[in-house]
Parts: C-alpha cells; sequence; structure tokens
C-alpha cells in the first residue's frame, strides 16, 4: 500500500486471469447455439446427456458411482489388535467428486484461516451459538465465560500495521506535515438513536492553529465505503430485529436501532473493541429502562442533547415558512440548500442524494368522452348467399349494403363523377347549360339530330325484323368492323347494341337482384346501372337515356351509357342449369395491382414494319435483364451473373390492375360509336368532323404511331414514311372492301382480327385478374335463371326463348315494381 | 517465297442416297445423329423410339417408355444416355445401353415439342406447346425443374442449347436467346411463327426458319440478319432446318418433298433435293462429315456426298 503510492503504475495487483486482447478486424463470433454446445469433463472428454440424477449426464462406468469397482460399503472391523477408532461419518464422505467442485451441492472454497481473518463477527458461528446458548446451563448465556477467556487477539493486517508503526485510531498512509488530522474517534464511537456522523468536525478546525511546522501528524482516519452488499428484504436502511441483541446477545449498541447510520456499521470494521467497556447484559435500552442486572445507569437513556432540537422559534430559519416545524438534523444543517429541502421534507437513506433537478411531472390525459350513441359492440353484417334466400329479402339486403356503403370513401379520384366530387367538395351545382349541345351551332345541332333520326329509324327496322333475324344482324355488326364508319353507322352500331342489350334482358326471366354488379365499388352508378337494367327487364326502350344522371356532364354520360350498355350485353342472364355446380366467390380480389414483368416489350407494329422492311437487328431486338437460377448456372459451369440477386427470371414489378371496362370492346367500332358524341363536345369541333373520313376512323395500327412520329433519327423517320404508305395501302385496300357486298363484312373481320392483334397488356389484364369475375358474374346468372326456371315452367327450350324473345315482352310492363326497390 | 494459299475445295453436298431405313414404328417425327454421328435416333409415332447403326442400317434398340408419340430425342455427349420428349406430356431420361428409364420427368401441361441436353448432360432443357422451357436437372433426383423459362407467350418449337446460351424459338414469332453468362435475355422478333431454330456451328450465327416459308441466318450478337432463304414451302408443319458441317449451306426441310440446299453467303439455292412425294419432316446433318439424314413419313434416309460403293471403298482404304 505504502509503495504504490510512489510509483502508482506499476505496481497494481492483478486479479484473474486477464482477457484475450481483442483484435482488429477479427470477425464477430456468433454465439454457440444450446443445442451445439457441448459438455466436456475434467479430462477433456464429451459428456453425454443423460438422465437427472447427476445433474444430467452421465456419471460415468455404466452409470454406478464412478469407479471401476463400483461403490463398496465400508466394513466395521474392530479387533483386539487394531482397535477401530470411532468415525464420524460427515455428509462429504457420501458426496462425489463433483460435489465438491465449484457447480456441485457442496462447493469447496478457498476460505481465509483464523490466523488471517479479519475481526469481522462470523454470522454462522454466531447464530449457531445462539442456538446452542438456549440449550445452555444458563439460559439466555451466549458464551460470556468463552468471552471472556477468549484470547486477545487481533489479525494479522492489525498485527503488520503496529509494527508499522501505526497506532489505534490514527489514519493510515504518510504522516502530513502541517496541520494534525485529529483522529475521528466519533467515527467509531457509537450513538444511539440519531447520531451526528462527522458532526464536531467545525470545531475541530478551530484549535489546530498552534501545530507547530516541524512536526508531522498522522492522516485523519477515513471511514471507509461499506460495500456490504444487501441480502435482506428489508427496506433501504433498515435492519430489522437483531435477535441476538434483543435477547441481549447485543454487544455495541445501547438499544436496539432499527435505522442504522453510517457510523454503526464502521465501527463493525473495527470489531468490538470498544465492547468490553460497554458491555451489557440483557435488553437495555430507552424503551425497556434498566434491567435488573445493570449496574451502571450512566447510559441507560439514549443520549439525546437538547441541541439537537430548535429551541427559538422562528429565529433560526426565516426563509422556509416552515415555522415552529422540528427537523430533523439533516434538515437543519442543509438548510441552505433551500431549493432542495422545500421538495423533500424526510429523511434521506444512506447512500442517497437529494435529486439536483426536479423531475418532470408527467401530465395525464383524461380519457376521450365517447359520443352519446356510442356503442361499443360491432355489429357484423351477414354474408348472404343470394341464391338461397327469396329475391325480395336479398333486394332488400343488397340495397341496404348499397345504401350502407356509401359513406365508405370512395376508391379513386377517377372512379368518381363530377356530381360526386362536387357533393364531396359542397359545391353548388352549375348554372350554365349541362350539356354541350347548347353550346353547338344551329348547324352542327342539325345534323346531329339529323344523325339521330336517322338512326332511330334504323333501330325500328331493327325492331320489325324477326327476332332471328335481327339477332344475327345484332350479332354480326357487333363482332364485324365497321366498315363505313361516319357518325351514322356509328349510332346504329351503338343503338343496335342497346337494341341487344335490350332483347337480352326484356322478358320474364331476368331479375336484377341475381345479376352481376359491375359497378359494386361505386354505389351509385351501381344504382343507375340497376335502374337501367330493370327498365330494360321492363322493355322501357329509352331506359339508357332515363336512368343516366342528368347532372353529369354530356362526355361522363356518354361514358356511362356506353359502359352499361356494353355491360348489359356482357353480363345478360344467360340460361343454363348449371347455376346449381357453382357458388360464387366470396373473396373479391380486391387488389388493384397485378405482377407483370418489369421490362416490356417495344411496340409489335414497329418491330413489324422492320421485319417488312427486312431490317433486323436493332429494331427487331429487345434485351432483358434476365436472371438464371444459381443452381442452373453451376450446371452449365457459368459464374452467376447476377451473385447478389434472389430473383429468378425477369424481375417483376407490381401494377395498377386495368379496368375490364378499358379492355372489353365488344365491337370494333365501339371507338367510333364514342367518338361519336364526344367528337361534338368542344365548340370549334365542326372543323375537325370532315376529318372523321373512313380512312382515318378506320382502326388502323399506323394511326397512333403516325401521330406520335418524332424526327428521332433518320431511320426512325423512314419507318415511319413507309408505314404510311403500308397503311394507305392498306385503307385503300379496305375502302375497296367497304365498296362491296356487306356479306364479306365477315371475311374482313377474320382478316382484321388477324392483323389487328390486342396488346399483350389485354390478355393479361383479362386472364390474369378478372377470371374470378367472370366466373362469379356466370355463377350469378346461372344462379338467377335456376330461380326462375321452374317458374317458366319449360323445360328445354331456354335456348329458343332467348334467341327469340316474344315482341310483346318488350311491350308489357314488368309484373312487379314492389319486387325492383332500384327504380324507387 | 510463300505458296498460294491452296484453293478451298468445293464443299460436298450429300445427294447421294445410300439408304432407307423402314423404321416400322409409324411417321418418323424426328431424326436425329447421335452425339458421334454414327447412329442415329428416330422418334416414331407408335411411342417408340430406336436406335439405328448409320452404316449397316440395322436396328440396335427400341426403347419404349413414353405413352404417345416421341416427337424429339437427343443424346448426351458421351452416348451414355438419351432424352426423349413426347406427346404424353413427359420428358424421358434413357439410359442407352440398358434401354431402361433412368428418369420420367412431368411437369409440362401440354405436349413437349423440343428437348434437347446441355453440353455436359447436366441439364436437359425441354420446350412445351404449352409455352414454358423446363431445365430439368439429371444430375439430382428432384422430380422439379431447376428454372422454368415462361416468357414465350405461345408454344416452344424449337429449342437449342450451346456452351452458355439456349436458342428457343416460339410460335409467338420470337426467337430468345438466352445468355446464361450475362444473364440476359435477348428476344428477336421474326413476326412468324417458328419452327425452327439452330446455332451455326461456329456459334456466331443463329439459324431460325419460321412459316412464312423462310429461313433467316441472324448474327446473334446484334440480332442483323445475314441472310435470308426462301423458295421452300413451310407453311403448316413444324420444319427442320440446319447448317451443312463446315457451315457452307442452309438446309431446310420442305413440304413438297425436297430438302433445299441454299448458299450460305450468297443465299442463292444450291441443291434441290428431292426426297419423295411427302412432306420431309425432319432432318439432321451429320456433325463432321457431309451426311445428311431425312425423314419422311415412316422411313428415313441417309444420304451421303458419294454413292454407296466408293463410300464403302473409301472406308476400306
Amino acid at each position: 500500500n505504502m509503495a504504490s503510492d510512489e510509483d502508482s503504475d506499476e505496481d497494481f495487483v492483478t486479479y484473474g486471469t486477464p482477457l484475450e486482447p481483442l483484435e482488429e478486424d477479427e470477425p464477430i463470433r456468433k454465439p454457440v447455439p444450446v443445442h451445439e454446445q457441448t459438455v466436456k469433463d475434467e479430462k477433456g472428454r464429451y459428456k453425454r446427456f443423460h438422465g437427472a440424477f447427476t445433474g444430467g449426464f452421465s456419471a460415468g462406468y455404466f452409470n454406478t458411482v464412478g469407479s471401476q469397482e463400483g461403490w463398496t460399503p465400508s466394513t466395521f472391523v474392530s479387533s483386539r489388535q487394531q482397535k477401530a477408532e470411532r468415525q464420524n461419518a460427515r455428509p462429504e464422505d457420501f458426496m462425489d467428486e463433483e460435489d465438491f467442485s465449484e457447480h456441485g451441492i457442496a462447493p469447496r472454497e478457498i476460505v481465509t484461516t483464523e490466523d488471517f481473518a479479519s475481526e469481522r463477527k462470523d454470522q454462522l458461528k454466531d447464530k449457531a451459538r445462539a442456538v446452542s446458548s438456549l440449550a445452555a446451563l444458563i439460559p439466555g448465556d451466549t458464551g460470556l465465560l468463552e468471552e471472556l477467556i477468549a484470547p486477545a487477539r487481533s489479525s494479522i493486517g492489525v498485527e503488520l500495521l503496529r509494527k508499522m508503526g501505526w497506532k489505534d485510531g490514527q489514519g493510515v498512509g504518510p504522516r502530513l506535515k502541517r496541520r494534525q488530522r485529529k483522529q475521528n474517534t466519533d467515527a467509531v464511537k457509537v450513538h444511539g438513536g440519531a447520531l451526528l456522523p462527522s458532526g464536531s468536525e467545525e470545531s475541530e478546525d478551530e484549535d489546530d492553529e498552534f501545530a507547530p511546522e516541524n512536526v508531522t501528524f498522522a492522516p485523519k482516519d477515513v471511514v471507509p465505503v461499506d460495500f456490504t452488499p444487501k441480502v435482506d428484504s428489508h427496506g433501504l436502511g433498515y435492519r430489522g430485529l437483531n435477535p441476538l441483541q434483543a435477547l441481549g446477545g447485543g454487544s455495541e449498541s445501547a438499544h436496539i436501532n432499527l435505522f442504522t447510520l453510517q457510523s454503526d456499521r464502521t465501527s463493525s470494521l473495527f470489531g468490538d473493541r470498544n465492547s468490553g467497556q460497554k458491555r451489557r447484559g440483557g435488553i437495555a435500552g430507552q424503551a425497556f429502562g434498566v434491567g435488573a442486572m445493570e449496574n451502571e445507569d450512566a447510559d441507560i437513556y439514549h443520549k439525546d442533547s437538547m441541541s439537537n432540537y430548535d429551541t427559538v422559534l422562528g429565529g433560526e430559519e426565516p426563509g422556509d415558512g416552515l415555522y415552529g416545524w422540528t427537523a430533523p438534523q439533516q434538515y437543519t444543517r442543509k438548510k441552505n440548500d433551500s431549493k432542495r429541502d422545500v421538495v423533500y421534507l424526510g429523511r434521506i437513506l444512506d447512500g442517497f442524494t437529494l435529486a439536483s433537478q426536479v423531475t418532470e411531472i408527467k401530465t395525464v390525459y383524461p380519457p376521450p368522452d365517447l359520443p352519446r350513441d356510442y356503442r361499443p359492440v360491432h355489429y357484423f353484417r351477414p354474408v348472404v348467399d343470394l341464391s338461397t334466400v327469396s329475391p325480395i329479402v336479398a333486394q332488400a339486403l343488397q340495397a341496404s349494403r348499397g345504401h350502407l356503403s356509401q359513406d365508405a370513401p370512395q376508391q379513386g379520384r377517377h372512379s368518381l363523377d363530377s356530381s360526386q366530387r362536387r357533393d364531396m367538395l359542397g359545391e353548388t351545382p352549375l348554372q350554365g347549360p349541362s350539356s354541350v349541345f347548347e353550346l353547338l351551332g344551329s348547324k352542327d345541332r342539325e345534323r346531329l339530330n339529323e344523325i339521330r333520326s336517322v338512326a332511330k329509324e334504323q333501330n325500328k327496322s331493327v325492331l320489325n325484323l324477326s327476332s332471328a333475324e335481327d339477332r344475327a344482324a345484332v350479332v354480326a355488326s357487333s363482332t364485324a368492323p365497321q366498315p363505313d364508319s361516319l357518325t351514322s353507322p356509328a349510332k346504329t352500331q351503338a343503338s343496335s347494341e342497346t337494341q341487344m342489350a335490350l332483347n337480352a334482358w326484356s322478358g320474364p326471366t331476368a331479375d336484377a337482384s341475381k345479376t352481376f354488379k359491375p359497378f359494386q365499388k361505386n354505389p351509385q352508378k351501381q344504382a343507375r346501372y340497376d335502374l337501367y337494367i330493370n327498365k330494360l327487364k321492363k322493355g322501357d326502350k329509352e331506359a339508357l337515356e332515363s336512368s343516366l344522371d342528368s347532372s353529369m356532364t354530356e362526355w361522363e354520360r356518354g361514358r356511362e351509357r356506353d359502359e352499361f350498355v356494353r355491360a348489359a350485353v356482357l353480363y345478360k342472364p344467360s340460361n343454363s342449369s348449371l347455376s346449381s355446380r357453382f357458388t360464387r366467390s366470396k373473396n373479391e380480389d380486391d387488389t388493384d395491382s397485378v405482377e407483370v414483368t418489369r421490362d416490356q416489350e417495344n411496340d409489335v407494329d414497329d418491330k413489324q414494319a422492320a421485319v417488312k422492311m427486312k431490317m433486323f437487328g436493332k429494331l427487331t431486338r429487345d434485351t432483358f435483364e434476365w436472371h438464371p437460377e444459381k443452381l442452373l448456372c453451376k450446371r452449365f459451369n457459368v459464374p452467376d451473373p447476377y451473385p447478389g440477386s434472389s430473383t429468378v427470371g425477369m424481375p417483376k414489378i407490381k401494377r395498377d390492375k386495368y379496368s375490364v371496362f378499358n379492355f372489353l370492346t365488344i365491337t370494333d367500332s365501339s371507338h367510333v360509336s364514342r367518338e361519336g358524341p364526344s367528337a361534338s363536345k368542344p365548340p370549334g369541333s365542326s372543323t375537325t368532323l370532315p376529318h372523321l373520313t373512313p380512312e382515318v376512323n378506320k382502326k388502323s395500327r399506323w394511326d397512333k404511331t403516325g401521330k406520335v412520329s418524332e424526327p428521332k433519327d433518320p431511320l426512325s423517320a423512314f419507318l415511319s414514311e413507309t408505314r404510311s404508305e403500308v397503311s394507305v395501302a392498306k385503307q385503300i385496300e379496305a375502302g375497296a372492301k367497304n365498296q362491296t357486298d356487306s356479306s364479306h363484312a365477315s371475311e374482313e373481320k377474320e382478316e382484321d382480327e388477324e392483323e389487328v392483334r390486342p396488346p399483350m397488356d389485354l390478355f393479361k389484364a383479362i386472364f390474369a385478374s378478372s377470371s374470378d369475375e367472370k366466373s362469379s358474374s356466370s355463377s350469378e346468372e346461372d344462379s338467377e335463371e335456376e330461380e326462375v326456371a321452374p317458374s317458366t315452367s319449360e323445360p328445354i327450350q331456354i335456348s329458343a326463348e332467348t334467341l327469340n324473345p316474344p315482341v310483346s315482352a318488350q311491350i308489357t310492363p314488368a309484373p312487379d315494381i314492389s319486387k325492383v326497390p332500384g327504380i324507387i | 517465297m510463300a505458296f498460294p494459299q491452296p484453293r478451298p475445295q468445293v464443299p460436298q453436298l450429300p445427294q447421294h442416297l445410300l439408304r432407307t431405313i423402314e423404321c416400322q414404328q409409324g411417321a418418323v417425327r424426328a431424326v436425329r445423329f447421335n452425339a458421334d454421328g454414327n447412329y442415329v435416333l428416330t422418334c416414331g409415332s407408335d411411342k417408340s423410339l430406336k436406335l439405328w447403326s448409320v452404316s449397316r442400317g440395322t436396328l440396335l434398340k427400341t426403347y419404349t417408355g413414353h405413352g404417345y408419340e416421341v416427337l424429339d430425342v437427343d443424346s448426351s455427349y458421351d452416348n451414355s444416355q438419351l432424352c426423349s420428349c413426347s406427346s404424353d406430356k413427359t420428358v424421358i431420361l434413357w439410359d442407352v445401353a440398358s434401354g431402361q428409364v433412368t428418369r420420367k420427368l412431368r411437369g409440362h401441361a401440354g405436349k413437349v415439342n423440343c428437348v434437347q441436353f446441355n453440353e455436359e448432360a447436366t441439364v436437359m432443357l425441354s420446350g412445351s406447346i404449352d409455352g414454358t422451357v423446363r431445365c430439368w436437372d439429371t444430375r439430382s433426383r428432384r422430380y422439379e425443374p431447376i428454372q422454368i423459362l415462361d416468357e414465350a407467350r405461345d408454344g416452344i418449337s424449337s429449342l437449342k442449347v450451346s456452351e452458355h446460351e439456349l436458342l428457343i424459338g416460339s410460335v409467338d414469332g420470337r426467337v430468345r436467346l438466352y445468355d446464361l453468362r450475362m444473364g440476359q435475355l435477348h428476344v428477336d422478333f421474326i413476326g412468324s411463327p417458328i419452327t425452327c431454330v439452330c446455332f451455326s456451328r461456329d456459334g456466331q450465327c443463329t439459324l431460325s426458319s419460321s412459316l412464312d416459308s423462310t429461313v433467316r441466318l441472324l448474327d446473334k450478337s446484334s440480332g442483323e440478319m445475314l441472310g435470308e432463304y426462301s423458295g421452300h414451302v413451310n407453311k403448316g408443319y413444324k420444319l427442320d432446318c440446319c447448317l451443312s458441317d463446315k457451315d457452307t449451306h442452309v438446309l431446310s426441310c420442305s413440304e413438297d418433298g425436297h430438302v433445299y440446299f441454299w448458299d450460305l453467303v450468297e443465299g442463292s439455292l444450291t441443291l434441290k433435293l428431292p426426297v419423295g412425294k411427302a412432306v420431309v419432316q425432319s432432318l439432321s446433318f451429320h456433325p463432321t462429315e457431309p451426311r445428311l439424314l431425312t425423314a419422311m413419313e415412316g422411313h428415313v434416309q441417309v444420304w451421303g456426298a458419294e454413292p454407296e460403293d466408293t463410300a464403302k471403298l473409301s472406308s476400306v482404304c
């Protein structure tokens, strides 16, 4: 200790084995998982996990006691020559070697011998003595005699210190020069009750002044920090009743003090040095009075001087407003630190100090007020299979669901029409002309009216046809590309579609509640569609116009009109009794995205043109990123081109799923029929109208690309030029065909279909995503048919019936309006 | 003083009929040389696969195990294994010597048009009418393909494998070149449904025949067309095309009963070999010698550059 002060760096005492120095760049070792950890015995052999008896491991020697000869009981042998010594069997005799090891049941540890032990009291010994004292001659006597004649022993440390010149009460260390540090005998003195640790220090400093210069003094004794671990479950600072003290064994403190302060513990460091003077037997202390065996009564009461208490009212502590309150000592001493003291008024425990900063008080907010009509129960709408309940119930359910789901957020900006947006934004409806027709010039309007009337006439003529012919015509016109595509045939086309829808839906078979709901995501639209279907069923020829929302713009109406007609034709009630074989799919495909390959092929038309010109190479080649499987690379002896990548094949991305209605074009000329009303929309469009020549309107695949073509490079310019040449040739060809009889229509249709191949996206959108939609629709139709079939009681003639709908059915009103709540 | 370069010999074309083999297995769907060209494999419509000796024209072995007509066959580099594909949607790996089925691989959704080993016969690649090419591992016991190439949008009609490239012709009118080393897929648009694709022997070009009765030679790296060969008839059948042993000529079957030989560089028709009256379904060129196999209806014909007796003499000498 002394030496360490001089060259402090080199004289460190190392204890234990030092850790291996960490090497930089060393990979961090993974911790060994439990199932891979092995256990070895002291000879380095692996131990097999066995049973619970030996702590889970095999005991060796076939689970015997661990020696080859096994366990042989010792026999008692005593003869005249050799008297058997008395054997006291200790528990250790029956233990295995392992039990003495570190983790055994009786670990052997290195213990300081009594010579070197400190004078700290052995608690175990004390306890044993206390127990044995109960059975002693004098009950309650804890070996007074033994203690009396105990040899005067001091620990080896104290001995050594004494030899080095240390005296009791001095501090340890080199001698100081100037001031004498007065030995703090108070520190070891035992105070009962509330005591003043280092309370008299200030007074000591005063009489140090006469110390001569050449005299050195021993350093002040330091009170070491007590590192006694807390092992009991008492509160901090509370000691509990020590039975030894309570029953008279207490040798140190005069009375039972449940709350110890520093000096109480520090005194134990120096043991019972002064225990001899203070020894008293029996119970003593303030509360218990003087015992019978007490001969001195000097110290029977707890030493408590009046100086511990305030004697003057209000004089000493003017600042804190706690007049008249007798504070504990700590409080009075630390009164300068008023900030702390105001916060905490109790006694501060051992080893604790007051926090210098006040912790922020957490604000606790009250729970929110629930609305008055709030019910903590959620009601799930039952899922009803529409094919099993009666139509009225089903319809009611549907209607109510539609009403409810109006509150639900809409799908997107584009799925709303202008009136919906207006409602959401809270705008007032526009006052101006709602239709672009009003903006048109009178000439244009006249022309449009003309067209309309022509269409009506044609419509009539179609109606007059016998139904088989009618249907054939409708089918032909719907599938064949429109050869002569000026506005009036377009209108015819549209009207024939309408007619087809009418044919399909009119008649007693259809029931709106069972039909497929193509616009289910937009309830208002669906309601309009239902209305339209219902009117169709009644044979209303003006069903379409009357069921559209008049507040929408002309363009939106036109679009919706188109969609409704097409939806009606597509999802027309089919006649089959297959419905019982199918059920509707319950889970709708809600995801609005579909996985497609990230890299899309370039325009096929470009390539076809290039092929025609035999310009293979850059134009016809697409290069994509493609990830081969790792194993495939291995088998081909090729390094993996994308070592880190986990994708296989072409990289995929999610893309918005297209609406089915973006692609489903029943007729090739639907484009034209849509163009009819929309072309007249802008006021100045009369100039554009003449451009709607058959050549342009003929859906040539060069059209769009021709428009967009920019002078990218000479090659592409050249390409586009040749393209336009080709398209002109084709249009001429088409025009020639148009001149010929309409019987060629089917031929041309075939050709056209072969030529104009829709883009692949279309197929993907149809076949990849909407398959369930389709199936559900068909099953729905089927289920509806099944409902109706018994009522009509026409066994197998279903096909004939739909093919030839009775004309009268179109005129007669629907039998029961109350069945159709959608109208109201 | 330098000698003048020896004048290159005029390549000899296999135009002499050496032998006709009656296969007795229904229509011959495909005829293939084995790896070294000493044997012939024929795929029959009677579900059988037969191995013949070229020189004697004798039947050596019949492999039965397919459930429907066999459509294509390939032999491994060491001639120890065969792979064949069939309309029964399966691919079979055969042991040549024992004639036993080593592995029967199911997975294709439609009939399997073409099959090919890779260079070391560690992978079998099969192309099917279902639009996928499946890569089967011959080393492991797995019955699932290593990878499925489903980029084609229509049936696969033909495929070839080089060292690290897969050349796949599809009915969607595109030739796809999968480069494993680069991790790239090159798609060459031809337009018309592809019936057969080939690598040139030097590996720099690809040959593809399509249903517009045209055979095109494309540069492999850029996709540019180097030559176009037409004159034959190929409108409905899946007909084979190939290059001659020295890459001097382009050969194609034809539906008019001929085999057409075009000069590769000039693109001119060199020879129109009359094989028979029916459609020449399949052909195969010897890997090293000017020798050709053609399949028509139920028989296979072996063609050589020299008549039979001289060929015999030369083989003796």
